[in-house]
């Protein structure tokens, strides 16, 4: 019993991991590449989300919904980059910070006064609804299986990007040096505006993947950005590879933690007393485990050598 | 642009002379607002404001005194006022209702968590310490909403506010607005006597340049654990104040929204003058307090239901205002009311 539920805790953990590292992946890349502090990341998650709800509302279909979301999400980072962050790359974190955070308050109430208030649902694509059996007699849902699939297949096109390409090749340049690829001839706000519309088409993709499974709310961004933000300070700021591990691990600690702490407490403690401060302990787990880590490391698992 | 202002050895007298107009018509404005509430009206409705723009102020000072003078960008300063907003709900509700023993409780709570977390996240710089700060804030958030005997989710209610050795004079509005003028003003009398010494040179020192400070013989960490010790302090000083004016806390005390927002007073206000930070929570609440109605009022032109909409979602013109003051007003209101720099 206890191993089956293991393994689904783990495989929770996992389609959670991946959700993260999508938003994350956009977020360590901008942050490397234009050393940009972007709070509004969470909401290109929201965004995402909301415009699946819609489409799908509109056409009837995930399929389609998807295929018109993903561009429709790009446009919208590519409008908010040009609108508003461009004027932010070389002001301080500070104000990097603000003027960001500004930009949540906006799309936050303006999510609110396009769709209304209350939590909209998307029905799960009838292709991937049910469950299947993976282990003797243990049914899991055929959807959170295809988010798992769907983010190993987005990691794995990453790394061949990223490594592979010449786009890939200037984007790692950028991250180690920026003002020296420029001083090469390479058009950096152009490569700016790439890495910028990419990272908020992959936060939308995670937002719009989670929408049937998840109620799509005004500020369900704000935290998972948070949760993002741990993840690329983990993995070290700039580093794919380290947002792929650093949110694998998140996803597992935070998932396995929340079912695991109280019974592992009730081996020390009494079961009350367990059920409690297990359930008081789990969701700062990942806090501790991201102190830790920064404790020993101060610039994170892989840091971006400069 | 500000180089050559800093690196006299004395600021020129003129200048000087009047910027201390502002702190002194601060505090007395604070000081004769209640006598001019009293003919407003509504005095229980300016007192309650004014005195959560004071609350604000002392913590959005707290955050001053790190971020201005030593550019330490803690993203997570709101942990410290839910700390002392549940000092004072949790002794409260075990029978501890004085604010003798709850505000020097929460005060300690506050400084060994500061002490604790800061002594981590100073170990890391820029972006990573901005991160290690809010991952701390949440850590403690999250504790809160688990807090099941203590409302958990939902936070509690205080049963009254604290007393003051067994008297219940904070029951009596007027008598805590008092109380809380004099906290900030203790607050920002003890600040400013930091900054102006030794202690506050060496600090700003190292923000200007750590490795310097270390190379003439002082240890940076240090004094920048001070501070951020210092700081928490005080910020838990105002957790105390709001659980009190609130007579509620809740885990929405320190959420990461709320650390956002004490950085933009004290960056709406202008960084490193201390009374600029109060300036800024003064100017943050009353907006938010007011832009409804004054949307209200300029819509005048649009049809009722247009202008009701406009008001509800006055957030949407909220968000904007905060990135165009981000992107134009550099410098805060104590930039603006200093004038244009002459070259």
């Amino acid at each position: 019993m206890t191993a089956t539920l293991f393994l689904v805790q783990a495989l929770n953990g996992l389609q959670f991991g991946l959700i993260l590292f999508l938003i994350a992946a956009g977020l360590t890349l901008v942050f490397g590449v234009m050393d940009f502090i972007n709070l509004a990341h969470g909401v290109q998650y929201m965004v995402g989300a909301y415009l699946v709800a819609a489409f799908s509302a509109w056409t009837g279909s995930f399929g389609w919904a998807l295929l018109l979301a993903l561009p429709t999400a790009l446009a919208f980072g590519l409008l908010l980059e040009v609108l508003v962050f461009r004027h932010l790359y070389d002001r301080d974190h500070l104000d990097q910070v603000l003027a960001t955070f500004g930009v949540i308050l906006f799309l936050n109430q303006g999510v609110k006064f396009v769709w209304g208030a209350a939590p909209l649902s998307v029905p799960v694509p009838e292709l991937l609804s049910g469950s299947v059996e993976i282990a003797n007699g243990l049914l899991y849902p055929v959807y959170r299986l295809a988010i798992i699939a769907a983010g190993l297949v987005i990691a794995g096109l990453l790394y061949v990007l990223v490594n592979h390409t010449r786009v890939g090749m200037l984007v790692r340049a950028g991250a180690s040096n920026a003002s020296m690829v420029s001083a090469l001839g390479v058009n950096i706000q152009r490569l700016f505006m790439v890495v910028f519309g990419f990272g908020a088409m992959l936060a939308g993709f995670a937002g719009a993947m989670v929408a049937p499974i998840l109620s799509v709310e005004p500020g369900m961004g704000d935290n998972i950005l948070i949760l993002a933000f741990v993840v690329i300070v983990i993995g070290g700021i700039g580093s794919i590879r380290g947002a792929f591990l650093a949110a694998l691990l998140i996803g597992l600690v935070d998932t396995v933690g929340r079912s695991f702490a109280p019974n592992l407490l009730r081996l020390v403690l009494d079961p009350a007393a367990a059920s409690q401060t297990g359930r008081a302990i789990a969701p700062m787990l990942i806090y501790i485990f991201m102190a830790a880590v920064l404790f020993f490391r101060p610039s994170g698992l892989f840091p971006v050598k400069r | 642009m500000t180089e050559i202002v800093e690196t006299q050895s004395a600021p020129a007298p003129s200048l000087g002379a009047r910027l201390e107009i502002v702190p002194v018509v601060l505090f007395a404005a604070f000081a004769a607002a209640p006598l001019l509430a009293s003919f407003s009206g509504a005095e229980g409705y300016v007192l309650s404001l004014l005195t959560r723009v004071m609350i604000f102020g002392i913590a959005a000072m707290a955050l001053d005194l790190i971020l201005g003078y030593g550019a330490l960008v803690s993203f997570g300063h709101a942990a410290f006022l839910g700390l002392g907003g549940y000092a004072v709900g949790i002794l409260a509700s075990h029978g501890f209702e004085d604010a003798f023993i709850q505000i020097p409780v929460a005060i300690l709570a506050s400084a060994a968590f500061a002490f604790v977390t800061g002594a981590i996240s100073l170990r890391t710089k820029g972006v990573y310490f901005i991160m290690i700060t809010l991952a701390f804030g949440q850590m403690l958030y999250f504790l809160a909403t688990s807090l099941a005997p203590y409302g958990g989710d939902d936070g509690m209610t205080l049963a009254s506010r604290s007393l003051v050795v067994g008297a219940d004079w904070l029951k009596n509005d007027f008598t805590f607005y008092w109380v809380c003028l004099l906290c900030l003003f203790g607050v920002y009398a003890l600040s400013r006597s930091l900054v102006a010494s030794r202690f506050g040179r060496v600090l700003r020192g190292t923000r200007e340049n750590a490795v310097r400070m270390e190379a003439i013989g002082f240890r940076p960490f240090r004094f920048q654990l001070a501070a951020y010790v210092i700081s928490g302090m005080m910020a838990g000083l105002a957790g105390c104040l709001l659980a009190n004016q609130a007579e509620f806390v809740s885990p929405a005390f320190m959420t990461w929204q709320r650390s956002g927002e004490l950085i933009f007073m004290v960056v709406l206000g202008g960084l490193g003058s201390l009374h600029g930070a109060i300036i800024g929570a003064a100017a943050f609440l009353l907006l938010e307090e007011f832009l409804p109605e004054i949307l209200h009022t300029v819509s005048f032109f649009l049809s009722e239901e247009t202008r009701a909409h406009l008001a509800e979602n006055w957030k949407m013109v909220f968000g904007p205002l905060l990135i165009l003051i981000v992107l134009f007003v550099r410098g805060g209101i104590m930039g603006l009311l200093r004038g244009p720099r002459h070259g």
